[in-house]
């Protein structure tokens, strides 16, 4: 086999392919058959399969063979301050083949106040010269406007973009108000996109920063002190609030804790469509590690929300995972080299936020959920790779395996022990968050577009020949509740006779009582403004109100029966 | 502690020298029951005891065994709240009579300034306007309408020689009331040091705007559009994020106006994790329910309009009852804030102007006894505890209110329950043309009430004159919520790491950064004319220079870090 380079690249999708005597392990069953492969697609499933000559064989022996993992959020060559992370769509998708991953969702996070259609052809370009699976992409949401507005619409019609991400945190730079989040969501939700959020209190975190930073506390240990889980489960309640308000389907980001993973559990138990994503991290380490010495050490762990300090966490999300209150798992990866997290080595806020995990992901979740016996081989396609198809509406021509389904598959070996460490993973970054963690389970073989680029540890992976693959709107594994919800949820005013009763003498100008919704509900930019014109001081007249003057007595009597108890 | 020093004002002299014995009566406080004689003097209870002797003359009230219980302390009331220039018409002597005739000896009113107002003068408005007008002891909590540094100032002042220890803020009300959560975290944080209660009414109320103006859009603007506009999630949300906050700050929170299922399970939630924080149903959503929003008579529908609302949902009243039998929320208010139907009507077209608030001050005991006790979830001591003892506790009038005992002030009921009315507006106290518990039985109800010691209220008929009633100062740092905040104050010190000074390579930031972690930006100290934060469109102009260039060879060699990664110098047991 003969890999070319992309540019003047006739790409060989004529690979003919046939895994003999393997377990299929589908999301929702597994069965003894042989697969064979062509043109990059599945061809055939079963038994004793007639195929052509000259086609490579690859003998299973009854190993496990899964759909390729899907990792839903990367941050592969992502710009932080002139710099970039030192993975790039290349060494990336690399790490993520060499765990079994065959497909990769990278964000796009556009600069406030860019364009966003701009950002996500710049992240195309990157990832078209270097990726080395096929990708997708999410597009983070971090300035509101209408402009803006037109272009997520442009994004998901015209681009293949399905999902979009907004923060909660970053206060005066990404973050989001109600008011705007209310706006987005309420838009996604029409459009038939998915909306992610960074859950985090942002205004909270600015207080908590600034007070940690005057306590003296400078180190990495300050980032998680400044960021509690608590402001995670709130900001994770108060998305899951308003994405049920407005019917909008809602996808959490990191969930980092356990008491942002219970809000989730709570929320679907009560109906709500959300999804979480723990991320290799979390599902592998805590948080305790933000006070090692070792500065280094220490900063690798700096990610947003932060790993909790809580060490049975890992443990708990696990178990969330298995039961299917938490959907799909992602890595978050997003590495930074020693040098750069030393930006912040006087100031912890200053450290740039990310942690490895693309090429740990499967192993882990195998490791400590089905090896654990939480969750079987089933469950564990599920929260790789099928739930995550399902998701970006590519299912199922991701994650399964199937015939007519993209040959991205694995054969997994259970039994496998490894030990992870910096010197021998596949990023380039110099540390590893799971640092000497033993892991068992890994791939044995990896085909990617009917190719094999693993094969008992070596790579033969070609940069630039990931293909970007676009994502429909309206992905029924989110949005058939939705739409059917939407349908029940008109509202309807009582009929009634007008109110013919005289009306009290009341000074126009609004001070106080309730505030009328006011005109500001198209997207603007600016956040919310005081209006500081309402707040001149009088208070004329508010001793000399009549008491129930005989003049006023209402005409239609109170008391009237006629309520109605009944409410849909 | 004691009521002698207390001359009449306004040349109504007070009869304070008059004496009283209740005699054969069951005493029940909120821990125990007992048989026992109580003397009054001078406002104040001299003896508790059994065979109590007086003086010839001294009126004797035979109890014949009914229950002596302190007092009711009606925690929220509204009685001078302006809306639109119009005031509720029940004031401070409609509202406490009605109070009273429903054996609740003291209320504690919101001063509700406008945004701008000064809150002491606010303050010393109400005080001059109750003053005049109350017929029982009472007292105010200040509502912080905005949140800047001069406000410190007068909380400060308000706290330490006005007698005002809770302060309550708003998360609804947009652009009026409402703070943002960096204001929120900054009051919170100062209000605890000055040892206050922080009241919240929490609804989030971004997006009750939203919702509101959906809700006009799709012409909905009668009085279903109040509850479709302000769904019980909304207030939950908020009630979760004021715990949050509190939390973070190590402040005790208390929910005013608990109204849904929802919110109370945060509530109760938040309490089995450890916070400091304490409900307060009110008697509407104790006792009815938000169907009646739905009522084809707009008049009798508005009259149900309140913030938060009342939920659709029916079970809700039997729910609260439940968690204010077992603890879980602590305190009964009334929240009444009575406006007439033509006052009502200034939102006849637009539900969002319909002034918020009902009735309840009255029929508060009344309709605990009747839903708690006579059902048997709730038993007597627990009664007299959410209606009088936990407020006294909390807001720092224990033992003065809220407890029969020598030395307290004699604010005493003797409770009849088997006493059955029915609830009707023709009937009650309040000025108001409605009653939104209209045509309801209720058992249980007050038969003698003596507020300082006199006789106010007797088998049906009321002995009261305006002005009587006493401003009771309050202290702040109340023992039963400040306790444990003091101690977890001490074990909440941080402390840093000691570790040497990183000395590897550091990458070297442009001068002018593009991709920042937001440094907590110096807008950290409130300022009353300093808009909330806009995002810098200087920062945005849209250039990716040196992001293509494919100069990032990773692991260059000089780069690599002198202290060897993988040390194993963690710490992994925590404060």
């Amino acid at each position: 086999m003969s890999y070319q380079g992309k540019k003047n690249i006739p790409k060989i999708t004529s690979d003919r392919l046939l895994i003999k005597g393997g377990r299929i392990v589908n999301d929702d069953q597994s069965f003894h058959a042989d697969i064979y492969m062509e043109d990059g697609l599945i061809k055939q499933i079963g038994d004793n399969l007639i195929v052509p000559g000259g086609v490579k064989i690859i003998e299973a022996n009854g190993k496990m063979v899964i759909p390729g993992g899907i990792d839903i959020h990367t941050h592969f060559q992502m710009p932080y301050r002139g710099t970039t992370t030192v993975d790039d769509f290349g060494q990336g998708s690399k790490a993520a083949l060499a765990g079994g991953t065959t497909m990769f969702v990278d964000h796009v996070v556009p600069e406030p106040g860019s364009s966003l259609l701009e950002a996500f052809e710049h992240w195309r370009e990157w990832a078209e010269e270097k990726a080395c699976c096929d990708y997708s992409l999410h597009v983070d949401i971090t300035h509101w406007n209408d402009s803006v507005k037109q272009e997520v619409e442009s994004l998901i019609k015209e681009k293949g973009v399905n999902s979009f991400q907004v923060y909660l945190a970053y206060k005066d730079l990404y973050q989001m108000s109600n008011s705007e989040l209310y706006e987005i969501f309420t838009f996604l939700g029409e459009q038939g996109a998915i909306a992610q959020v960074h859950a985090e209190n942002g205004e909270i975190i600015a207080q908590e920063q600034a007070r940690m930073l005057e306590m003296g506390i400078t180190g990495p240990e300050g980032h998680v002190l400044s960021r509690p889980e608590e402001l995670e489960a709130e900001a994770v309640f108060r998305a899951i609030t308003i994405a049920s308000q407005t019917n909008c389907p809602l996808y959490v980001t990191r969930v980092m804790s356990k008491s942002a993973a219970d809000i989730i559990s709570q929320a679907r138990k009560k109906g709500n469509v959300v999804f979480g994503e723990p991320i290799t991290a979390s599902l592998g380490t805590d948080g305790t590690h933000y006070w090692s010495k070792n500065w280094a050490k220490a900063a690798s762990f700096v990610t947003s929300p932060p790993l909790s300090p809580d060490p049975t966490t890992p443990d708990y999300l696990n178990t969330l995972l298995a039961s299917g209150d938490l959907n799909v798992t992602g890595s978050a990866h997003c590495t930074f080299s020693v040098a750069q997290k030393a930006i912040g080595k006087d100031d912890f806020t200053q450290i740039p936020e990310g942690v490895n995990g693309v090429e740990e992901r499967m192993s882990l979740i195998w490791d400590k959920a089905v090896v654990t016996g939480k969750m079987d081989e089933n469950m564990f396609v599920a929260v790789t790779s099928t739930n995550a198809a399902k998701i970006l509406n590519l299912y199922p021509r991701k994650g399964r395996i199937a015939v007519g389904s993209d040959s991205d598959l694995v054969i997994w070996d259970p039994d496998s022990v490894r030990t992870v460490t910096a010197k021998t993973h596949h990023s380039a970054a110099e540390y590893n968050v799971f640092e000497g963690l033993e892991l068992r389970g890994a791939p044995m073989l990896v085909i990617c577009q009917g190719k094999i680029v693993f094969e008992d540890g070596n790579l033969h992976a070609t940069s630039g020949t990931g293909r970007f693959i676009p994502c429909s709107p309206f992905p029924d594994f989110a949005y058939k509740r939705v739409k059917a919800r939407k349908q029940l949820a008109l509202l309807r005013a009582v009929p009634r006779g007008m109110y013919d009763g005289p009306v009290a003498e009341f000074s126009p100008m609004s001070r106080g009582g309730t505030p009328s919704a006011s005109a500001r509900t198209s997207p603007t930019k600016t956040a919310p403004v005081r209006n500081l014109h309402q707040s001149g001081f009088s208070l004329a007249g508010p001793e000399e109100a009549p008491i129930r003057p005989g003049g006023r007595r209402i005409v239609v009597p109170p008391g009237g029966r006629s309520n109605i108890t009944s409410l849909s | 502690m004691s009521g002698t020093g207390y001359e009449g004002r306004n040349n109504v002299p007070h009869i304070t020298s008059e004496q009283l014995l209740i005699r054969g009566g069951r005493v029940i406080n909120d821990d125990q029951s007992v048989y026992a004689d109580v003397s009054v003097e001078n406002g104040v209870i001299k003896q508790v005891g059994e065979n109590l002797t007086v003086p010839e003359g001294v009126r004797v009230i035979e109890a014949n065994g009914r229950m002596v219980i302190p007092g009711g302390i009606d925690v929220n009331t509204c009685f001078q709240k302006p809306y639109l220039s119009t005031v509720p018409v029940d004031d401070f002597f409609q509202g406490t009579k009605a109070a009273v005739a429903g054996g609740t000896t003291m209320i504690i009113d919101h001063v509700t300034p406008q945004p701008g107002d000064s809150l002491l003068e606010a303050f010393e408005r109400w005080q001059e306007v109750a003053d005049k007008r109350v017929c029982c002891d009472y007292s105010l909590h200040v509502d912080i309408p905005q949140w800047h540094n001069g406000v410190k100032e007068e909380l400060e002042l308000l706290v330490q020689e006005k007698g005002v220890n809770s302060f309550q803020v708003h998360m609804a009300y947009k652009d009026l009331l409402q703070m943002t959560d960096s204001q929120l975290y900054e009051a919170f944080l100062a209000l605890k040091e000055m040892g206050a209660v922080v009241l919240v009414h929490a609804e989030n109320g971004d997006l009750v705007a939203q919702e509101q103006s959906k809700i006009l859009g799709m012409g909905i603007t009668g009085p279903e559009g109040h509850p479709l506009s302000r769904p019980e999630e909304l207030e939950s949300e908020a009630v979760f994020r004021a715990i949050t906050l509190g939390n973070r700050v190590n402040c005790p929170i208390y929910i005013t106006k608990v109204m849904s299922k929802s919110a109370a399970d945060i509530v109760t939630q938040a309490r089995r994790k450890g916070s400091v924080v304490f409900g307060e149903p009110i008697t509407a959503s104790l006792v009815t329910d938000g169907s009646h929003y739905w009522s084809k008579n707009w008049a009798k529908a508005a009259a149900y309009v309140t913030s938060p609302p009342l939920s659709p949902d029916p079970t809700t009243p039997d729910y609260l009852h439940s968690l204010l039998a077992c603890g879980d929320l602590q305190v009964v208010g009334s929240a009444h804030c009575a406006y007439s139907t033509s006052q009502k009507a200034i939102g006849k077209d637009n539900f969002t102007l319909i002034p918020e608030g009902t009735n309840g001050v009255e029929e508060r005991m009344g309709f605990v006894w009747d839903k708690a006790v006579a059902m048997g979830k709730m038993d007597e001591n627990q009664f007299v505890a959410v209606t009088s003892t936990n407020a006294a506790k909390i807001f720092n009038l224990y033992p003065r209110k809220g407890r029969i005992a020598v030395g307290s002030d004699a604010d005493i009921v003797i409770w009849d329950p088997d006493k059955i009315k029915t609830i009707t507006a023709k009937m009650q106290q309040s000025a108001v043309e409605y009653n939104i518990f209209e045509g309801m039985e209720c058992r249980g109800g007050p038969v003698l009430v003596l507020s300082q010691g006199r006789i106010v209220y007797e088998e049906g008929k009321l002995h009261v004159q305006p002005g009587t009633g006493r401003f009771i100062p309050r202290k702040p740092f109340p023992d039963s919520i400040y306790q444990r905040i003091k101690i977890r104050d001490k074990m909440m010190g941080k402390q840093g790491v000691s570790r040497g000074i990183y000395d590897g390579p550091v990458y070297d930031v442009p001068a002018t950064p593009k991709y920042i972690t937001p440094a907590p930006s110096a807008k950290t100290s409130p300022t009353s004319h300093q808009p909330p934060p806009i995002r810098n469109l200087h920062q945005s102009n849209f250039s990716l220079s040196g992001a293509q260039i494919d100069d990032n060879v990773p692991r260059r060699s000089g780069h690599r870090i002198v202290a060897p990664p993988g040390g194993r110098s963690n710490i992994t047991s925590l404060g």
